[in-house]
């Protein structure tokens, strides 16, 4: 029974390229609903594992399950069941918001009706009513990353991935992105972000910290907070990066 | 000149770790002279021929042996009749067929023999090349017969290949071969080298350097000029040792010559370069502004006199067309500047023009 | 060291920078705050000579950035926003390279960057593509570094690097100051304001504020109270409805309010528990350079809510 509240299972997941392991047999779980914070320091395996888990590449040893699927047997199922933005973000520059909804329901397999509701709700939801003919390529990068968020789970997936989604934009834009994130939870979709802003790292419900592949530890950012005797998740992760690396 | 060296230094290092570049440089001419040479040939050998011999006898066997005995032919199907003979051309056993009529053999020696030769017209050039050798042998052996048995009061027409002289096309195609390569590597090649550093950003450390504008487009051009010539000696090496063609002319004034072109190229390339803000937008105008037209305005591959009259004027301004008149004149025909002056002319022109251009376009700012 | 006077520019009608006026002085650490596409690259563009402003001038050292660009790129040591170093050549090449360019060797600057370039010595012979995000970033500043810039210009050096890099990274800028070097740093994260000597906040090719950090958070004008709570989400919604307040925003666990005058903290305690949120504590707190800048761009009409036509 409890394994079905669980979106992510991941066992012993590994991924070596020659003689390097980017990811070191990692262990968790994360639970439906919950906003899942993914922190490491550049180069410590995070980009390795999220492609892992979203099914872009396949592990060298270990299980994973996503949404109920092998990640190395049905990277397929996978991939219609979560959704994804990175901070790159994936819209169509030289497409209007209209069109680049349009486009991802339907590459998703959302029914015209569908289609037609859904962007109705998420350009009233965003605000951009005025805008929907618009070309993307000429809206803030706020808006950018919101729209890219809100097409990302626009196929109301069980999960969505979130690779660095706030980094460059302004703090206020910042906050309101966190305020869809919060909405998406509410509508039981699962968030696994990955961030810079540590400060960003509270407000997830859980957080992980990988360091050089391991994963380090994982609990509530209060608990880390309280375990490792700091006021923010800043000094958790500096006092847990700088000890891993001057111990080599 | 510390700076320029050292600017060079770093473009052989480019060049040499990019496995994509060392391909284009080093591979591309090899395969296109192989392909030219051996693969895309206009000559026949060994073509398969349908026979349809409906009055066998002494004279149909001899002739049908003459034909199996020369190089050009080879016997794939005898028919027997005219849907049978449908089926060999729609099955593409034969390209060709040879119809012997009845009453062949008798009527022989009255000067009533007609022979019927049917090509497949799907590939007219090949129809072409296949009936008309087809029809030179039976000429031929009509003429043996004919002298030994009564007179012939008709006048044959001999027709002699000067320069080329056993119409070997892969002669025509190492000129062909060096115009591509070197407008290849030096337009296309420096334009995206070029592009790339603006597309990663480094122009702008490179902008923000005492190194001035000149340097910098010099410096990507050298390396270049010197790959090409080289290039250019590797194909005529290549041509000699593998399809064994000379250069008849001299050797020095066709390495100049080749220089001017190289010059020609690589300013378009900057030229190109001064345009596009990515690696992908110089590919693109590199293959389709000079690509195409090099291989289809050149004269190259389609003849130039052949042309309509807007295709011939345009074909004035491509830079190949004339350093294909020159280098065919050097390699094939031997002769010295005298006779190709004008053209040589005309590219000086069109390099300094591009030069100029070029320094004008090439900001030292960003847009 | 660099004076911006009334600098104006607009791409394809779009502006990027509206009027920007104000200076550097000689050994100072500047930072230029503020998010993507605030103007900062562009600002930069025009100082380091790559871009010619539409209205304005810029002085480096005394000398025009356009009619004296000459001077500028020799006395500039520039690190564009993009990773500008060739990933295919290594570590020593890449640094042999610029040094060759600007007319000096390794050898002779190599006071300047020992510290940060003993770090990469290692790895010397690896190429550039292979280094990690922080190592690429201290071969960047070494490289910028190598003939002795009088001023430093370096575009959002930390942009999408951990922090524990981003640490390292100001730790060098620091001992690098101590050297005499004239910096001008930009970056997206607010936190970084604190270890410049000033700073200025940028939104929308706007200033909103110069001053050394300080300074700013002290000319905070309104009242910030903190609110820990247990949900942070439901609190915000509840706090942005109370009159009173002018915003409330999250800063990790705890919530930031601002209010124009004093709070009736009872009140609020109470309007928290109405909406179900349980044992609310609530305390007068101190502004942040984020606080300031967030507040100065409700104040300012300068939030994301219009697309430039």
């Amino acid at each position: 029974m409890e394994s079905q509240n669980k979106v992510i299972v991941c066992d012993g997941l590994t991924k070596t390229f020659g003689d390097f392991t980017a990811v070191n047999a990692i262990t968790f779980d994360v639970k439906k609903g919950e906003i899942f914070g993914f922190l490491g320091a550049n180069g410590a395996g995070k980009t390795t594992a999220i492609k892992m888990l979203s099914g872009l590449l396949s592990p060298s040893s270990g299980k994973a399950t996503v949404a109920g699927f092998d990640v190395a047997t049905q990277p397929e199922d996978i991939k219609k069941n979560i959704g994804y933005m990175s901070q790159h973000f994936s819209l169509y520059q030289d497409m209007t918001i209209k069109e680049n909804i349009r486009f991802y329901g339907g590459i998703y397999g959302l029914s015209r009706k569908e289609i037609k509701t859904q962007s109705k709700l998420l350009i009233k939801k965003l605000g951009l009513e005025a805008y929907e003919n618009r070309l993307v390529e000429g809206l803030p990068l706020g808006w950018k990353q919101k729209l890219a968020f809100s097409i990302a789970i626009i196929h109301n997936p069980s999960i969505v991935f979130l690779d660095e989604p706030t980094s460059g934009v302004d703090p206020i834009t910042r906050r309101q992105f966190w305020g869809l994130i919060y909405e998406a939870t509410h509508q039981g979709i699962t968030v696994f972000v990955t961030t810079h802003y540590l400060e960003e790292a509270e407000y997830c419900d859980r957080v992980s910290i990988m360091v050089d592949g391991d994963l380090k530890d994982l609990d509530t950012p209060q608990n880390l907070m309280k375990k490792y005797d700091k006021d923010n998740m800043n000094d958790v992760f500096l006092y847990m990066a700088v000890r891993s690396k001057y111990k080599e | 000149m510390k700076q320029f060296f050292a600017f060079i230094k770093k473009e052989f290092y480019h060049i040499f770790r990019d496995q994509r570049t060392l391909l284009v440089l080093f591979g591309m001419p090899i395969a296109q002279l192989l392909l030219f040479g051996y693969a895309i040939t206009t000559e026949v050998s060994n073509a398969n021929i349908a026979v349809f011999n409906q009055s066998p006898g002494q004279f149909s066997n001899q002739l049908i042996n003459e034909l199996k005995s020369s190089d050009f032919f080879r016997v794939s199907a005898n028919v027997h009749s005219k849907e049978e003979l449908e089926k060999v051309f729609r099955t593409d056993q034969a390209k060709i067929a040879i119809v012997i009529p009845p009453k062949f053999e008798e009527g022989f020696y009255n000067r009533e023999a007609q022979i019927q030769l049917i090509a497949d017209g799907s590939d007219p050039n090949l129809a072409t090349i296949l009936s008309s050798s087809a029809n030179a042998i039976i000429m031929k052996w009509m003429m043996k017969k004919s002298g030994n048995a009564l007179p012939v009061e008709s006048i044959t027409t001999g027709v002699r290949w000067h320069y080329n002289p056993s119409l070997k096309s892969v002669l025509m195609f190492v000129p062909g071969v060096i115009t591509i390569i070197l407008m290849l590597v030096s337009a296309m090649l420096t334009s995206i080298s070029i592009a790339r550093e603006k597309e990663l950003g480094t122009i702008e450390i490179l902008f923000v350097s005492p190194l001035k504008p000149g340097i910098i487009i010099i410096g990507k051009v050298v390396p270049f000029i010197i790959l090409s010539i080289f290039n250019a000696v590797f194909i005529l090496v290549m041509a000699w040792i593998i399809f064994d063609i000379p250069v008849n002319g001299s050797i020095v004034l066709l390495l100049l010559e080749s220089l001017l072109f190289i010059i020609t190229a690589l300013s378009l390339g900057v030229l190109i370069s001064t345009v596009s803000n990515s690696q992908q937008m110089a590919l693109m105008l590199s293959l389709f502004g000079l690509m195409l037209p090099v291989i289809l305005l050149s004269g190259f591959i389609f003849p130039i006199s052949n042309m309509p009259l807007p295709l011939q004027v345009i074909s004035n301004i491509i830079p190949a067309k004339f350093y294909l008149i020159i280098i065919k004149g050097i390699m094939l025909k031997g002769v010295g500047i005298m006779y190709i002056w004008k053209e040589t002319l005309v590219l000086v022109f069109m390099s300094v023009l591009m030069i100029v251009l070029s320094i004008k376009k090439f900001k030292i700012r960003l847009q | 060291m660099l004076e911006f006077k009334n600098i104006s520019k607009s791409y394809e009608g779009q502006e990027a920078l509206k009027d920007i006026s104000f200076d550097v002085k000689k050994g100072e650490l500047f930072g230029l705050i503020g998010p993507d596409g605030a103007g900062k690259s562009t600002l930069f563009r025009i100082l380091t000579t790559v871009l010619l402003a539409d209205n304005g001038t810029a002085l480096f050292n005394g000398h025009d950035v356009v009619d004296d660009y000459k001077y500028v790129r020799k006395n500039v040591g520039y690190m564009p926003g993009k990773f500008s170093l060739y990933q295919d050549l290594s570590v020593k090449e890449n640094l042999n390279f610029f040094a060759t360019i600007f007319g000096t060797s390794i050898k002779e600057n190599y006071d300047l960057i020992k510290d940060i370039y003993q770090q990469l010595e290692p790895f010397e012979n690896r190429r550039a593509g292979a280094l990690s995000g922080g190592m690429k970033q201290k071969l960047a500043l070494s490289c910028a570094l190598i003939h002795k810039p009088m001023v430093l210009v370096l575009d959002e050096p930390t942009f999408g690097v951990d922090a524990v890099s981003r640490k390292e990274f100001w730790d060098m800028l620091k001992s690098l100051k101590a050297k005499g070097v004239t910096i001008i740093v930009s970056t997206p994260y607010m936190d970084e304001a604190s270890l410049c000597d000033r700073v200025a906040l940028i939104q929308k090719g706007k200033i909103l504020q110069i001053d050394t950090p300080k300074g700013i958070t002290d000319s905070f004008e309104k009242i910030l109270y903190t609110i820990k709570t247990n949900k942070i989400y439901e609190s915000l919604k509840v706090l942005n409805d109370i009159p009173e307040v002018s915003n409330a925003f999250s800063f990790g666990q705890i919530i930031h309010v601002y209010a124009e005058n004093e709070l009736n903290i009872e009140k609020v305690n109470n309007i928290l528990r109405e909406n179900g949120i349980e044992d609310p504590k609530i305390e007068l707190g101190e502004a942040t350079i984020e606080d300031c800048f967030m507040d100065l761009m409700v104040s300012q009409n300068l939030e994301e809510d219009g697309v430039a036509e």
